[in-house]
């Protein structure tokens, strides 16, 4: 072996530089490999917004659209279904929407939507992501007299009003979302994005 | 830290490992260039294995979707197109270092005794690397997959008696269809990988078994000092730890030339016909190998007769398994063996490479007769190796290695 | 002897180029990628010359605006014709598909229309290039053109009105005591509305365009692979030295 001291120091600093650099280096090859998990262009473009025709749609009735894999409801509600809406709030775990999570800015309001009659919202439970069944009838067998009309989720029997308001009592967190969404034009709405947008 | 490894170190042999294989692995001090490849070999093995991974999560292993979901990742996946084409570059990459490697092996005589297994191993590692590519191949689903994989697998048609049922059993189907394509889709993401990965496992257990040879191919071992440590020995790490992570930055150097500017490499590393999807019913123009099969397909082609064919192809692979009884020299490197040796070599690897190329022209009569010339002089090698072998002219050999 | 053999490999190594079919000369394309105006406009060339038959099915359109900095309005302005089955304009980010199917290209072509996306990849820019500049006139097949390149070819000259009509113009070979008449060269017939010279640069850019539509990352792969080789010669330095500064231990 060598018969000259072994400067310790060198060794110590170019083993910390290797290492450095060769740690550098592995990051920088690891972020295309986890860069390549996020969503592709056909996964974005499926994503796009969508647009819904509720011209057709009749008073009390809900149509369903779909919009990134999920189920948009919307609802044309009667006059009568929005005037039931403010004699819950006791009820209601949310009642005016505070959590600014669950519904864009314009939709934090007495109705949750941007028009008062029609209402949209993300059908899927904040409980386990189940999709609620519609249930308009006032007063349903299964669900109690004082059932105002709203959505019923069969998992766990979380129960949302006529404005996707939660109920007390029940498994499911939060309010039902209300997507990004404007209108194209009185009968087009462009679920997806906010006016404004790109 | 000493805490860690000294808790794991009760439980699990991780310091004896340590030492036997890194630490107090005593390596000839006197590798050259052509040491390299080994390590280099191992990197490539982990590169594939890592962007296959990524690979397979978007890739669709259906004749319907395989050739789309291919440019889905090229296009559509963030990156995408950087992981395919490491794993394409790392296939070429992966021959280029295997070829060098087995001619330093030839060249130093790391096959003779007591590492004939160490060669077998690798011979066997050869062949599952060949049939994972020949696999892989398949799955872009281009042209000159399906009518690649068509030829080859048509092959097999030319056994007598099984030849037909053999070719139905492995394509799944009468025609290459998509049954090739998920079966061969689950042999080169799994099956064959796991085979590679435990064949270089018992390949580098066999190697530390008996210990490197050299470029002298003396054998260190038979000069001790008084602690048991060969004198011409030195650690593997930290020194070759050190120098093969230069032979690394080098070779990445390389690696990342061909990929970020030649990816295609001029229609031998990604073929130009595989850009159009598989047509059974239209045959490209030219249908030859991947580049890295060339060689043998050259001697396919050169014997006139199907079956013969085929079988001067195979024992031109098999007779490289044997290479430890045909070469009867007792001298190992070529540093002190005859012309006649270095010349017979020379030729050899001149064969191989014009071999190579005469298989990517199309078929004339000059060509097809070149390519016997060299087929012969291929074999030749090993005949001439056998028989001036046991008499060789040698040089003395030292008892230490030289700088 | 490392030398010899490198200098052999080296010297064996096959040219890297695309045959003609039927060894026709190739003319070399002026292609290049980092105009993306060129490629802009070569995009507005196939779509209103190509896109009605030929698809480029593995495409999408907001790639191509992403790319050469056109906005969604733009893109749709310029690039996108299509509806969906309902009736709505298709969305940017759609694969370029076109509404031609394969049994009506058979029933009127005689064979299905190719994809364009991987065609410059498959054949290579001068066999485009070549391509579309080699048509002539020609009675004695159903569109009245043929081409050079690509001899009896089923696609019409869509390209005539600017480029003008050419015909051949033959030459006779006395070949094994036969003799064989074959074309020699073009000559422009009748004038287009474009010279020879604009008409080259419409070609150059659609062909433009159509090696970036066969690999759209190639100026991002190469602009990465200097950062990659710039960042592995530093590596290098410090690898190398520290490898030098162990092997001192080593006689």
């Amino acid at each position: 072996m060598s018969t000259d001291v072994v400067d310790k120091d060198k060794r110590r600093f170019l083993t910390a530089a290797t290492s450095v650099v060769g740690a550098v280096g592995a990051g920088f090859v690891a972020v295309p490999f986890i860069a390549s998990w996020m969503p592709s262009e056909r996964a974005k473009n499926a994503g796009a917004p969508v647009e819904a025709d509720i011209s057709k749609l009749e008073e009390g009735r809900m149509m369903i659209v779909e919009w990134q894999s999920k189920p948009v409801w919307i609802v044309r509600r009667s006059q009568q279904m929005l005037d039931s809406l403010p004699k819950l709030n006791d009820n209601l775990r949310d009642p005016a929407s505070e959590n600014a999570d669950q519904q864009p800015a314009y939709a934090q309001n007495e109705n949750r939507s941007r028009k008062a009659e029609i209402l949209v919202l993300v059908g899927i439970c904040t409980h386990l992501g189940c999709s609620p069944t519609y249930r308009p009838e006032i007063g349903a067998a299964d669900l109690g007299d004082d059932w105002l009309g709203g959505f019923f989720c069969p998992c766990h029997s979380s129960k949302f009003d006529m404005a996707g308001r939660v109920y007390t009592g029940v498994p499911a967190p939060t309010n039902l979302a209300v997507p990004p969404h404007y209108y194209l034009t009185e009968n087009t709405i462009l679920l997806g994005e906010d006016e404004g947008a790109a | 830290m000493g805490k860690l490894i000294g808790w794991i170190d009760d439980r699990f042999p991780l310091m004896k490992m340590w030492n036997e294989h890194l630490a107090e692995y005593y390596t000839p001090k006197n590798f050259n260039f052509w040491y390299f490849f080994g390590s280099l070999a191992l990197l490539v093995l982990v590169i594939q294995i890592i962007s296959g991974i990524f690979l397979t999560m978007h890739y669709k292993p259906d004749a319907e979707f395989a050739f789309a979901s291919v440019e889905y990742i090229m296009r559509d996946v963030p990156y995408g197109w950087l992981i395919r084409y490491i794993h394409s570059t790392g296939a070429t990459a992966f021959f280029i270092v295997v070829y060098l490697h087995m001619l330093r092996g030839l060249m130093y005589g790391s096959y003779k005794k007591p590492r004939e297994l160490i060669w077998l191993f690798g011979m066997f590692i050869y062949l599952a690397l060949m049939a994972e590519a020949f696999m892989g191949y398949l799955l872009p689903w281009g042209q000159m997959s399906y009518w690649g994989a068509q030829v080859i697998i048509s092959l097999f048609g030319a056994i007598p008696v099984i030849g037909d049922d053999l070719t139905l059993w492995i394509r799944g189907d009468f025609v290459i269809s998509d049954a090739t394509l998920n079966r061969f889709f689950a042999l080169h993401v799994v099956a064959l990988p796991l085979v590679l990965i435990f064949l270089v496992v018992a390949h580098i257990l066999a190697l530390h078994e008996v210990g490197s040879n050299n470029p002298d191919g003396v054998e260190i071992k038979k000069n001790k000092d008084e602690n048991g440590i060969p004198l011409d020995g030195i650690p593997f790490h930290p020194y070759y730890t050190v120098k093969d992570i230069v032979g690394v930055v080098v070779f990445l150097f390389f690696f990342a030339t061909v990929m970020f500017f030649f990816p295609d490499g001029g229609g031998y590393f990604l073929e130009h016909a595989n850009y159009i999807a598989a047509d059974p019913l239209k045959t490209p123009e030219h249908i030859a190998p991947v580049w890295y099969f060339t060689p043998f397909y050259a001697i396919l082609r050169a014997v006139p007769d199907k079956l013969m064919g085929v079988g001067a192809m195979g024992a031109a692979i098999v007779l490289l398994f044997f290479m430890p009884w045909i070469d009867r020299c007792k001298v190992k490197s070529i540093r002190y063996r005859s012309n006649i040796y270095k010349i017979n070599l020379a030729v050899f690897v001149i064969s191989f490479v014009v071999l190579g190329w005469l298989a990517m022209q199309p078929v004339t009569s000059t060509i097809t007769l070149l390519s016997q010339i060299f087929s012969l002089l291929y074999f030749g090698f090993f005949v001439v190796l056998f028989i001036t072998s046991k008499n060789e002219q040698t040089k003395p050999v030292p008892d230490r290695v030289t700088e | 002897m490392k030398k010899q053999i490198l200098t052999l490999i080296l010297s064996v190594l096959p040219t890297f180029a695309f045959a003609a079919g039927g060894g026709v000369h190739l003319d070399s394309a002026p292609i290049n990628i980092s105009d993306m105006e060129s490629v802009k406009r070569g995009a507005k060339h196939f779509i209103d010359y190509c896109f009605s038959c030929h698809e480029a099915g593995y495409m999408r359109y907001n790639r191509i605006a992403r790319d050469t900095g056109m906005t969604d309005a733009e893109l749709r302005e310029e690039l996108i014709f299509t509806t969906n089955e309902k009736g709505d304009p298709t969305k940017v980010g759609s694969l370029m598909k076109v509404a031609m199917t394969e049994d009506y290209a058979k029933n009127v072509f005689g064979t299905a229309v190719p994809d364009l996306t991987l065609t410059a990849r498959s054949r290579g820019a001068d066999w485009v290039y070549t391509y579309l500049r080699s048509f002539y006139m020609d009675p004695y097949r159903p569109t009245g053109m043929n081409n050079l390149v690509f001899p009896d070819v089923s696609m019409p000259n869509v390209l005539s009105s600017l480029q003008g009509m050419q015909k051949a113009v033959y030459k006779t070979e006395t070949r094994q005591d036969v003799e064989v008449e074959h074309v020699d060269h073009l000559e422009l017939a009748q004038p287009g509305s474009m010279t020879v010279e604009e008409f080259d640069a419409f070609v150059t850019d659609l062909v433009n365009f159509m090696v970036y539509l066969a690999e759209p990352v190639q100026n991002e792969r190469r602009s990465l692979g200097i950062k990659v080789l710039i960042f592995l010669v530093v590596f290098f330095v410090v690898a190398y030295m520290l490898k030098k500064e162990y092997w001192k231990d080593v006689h």
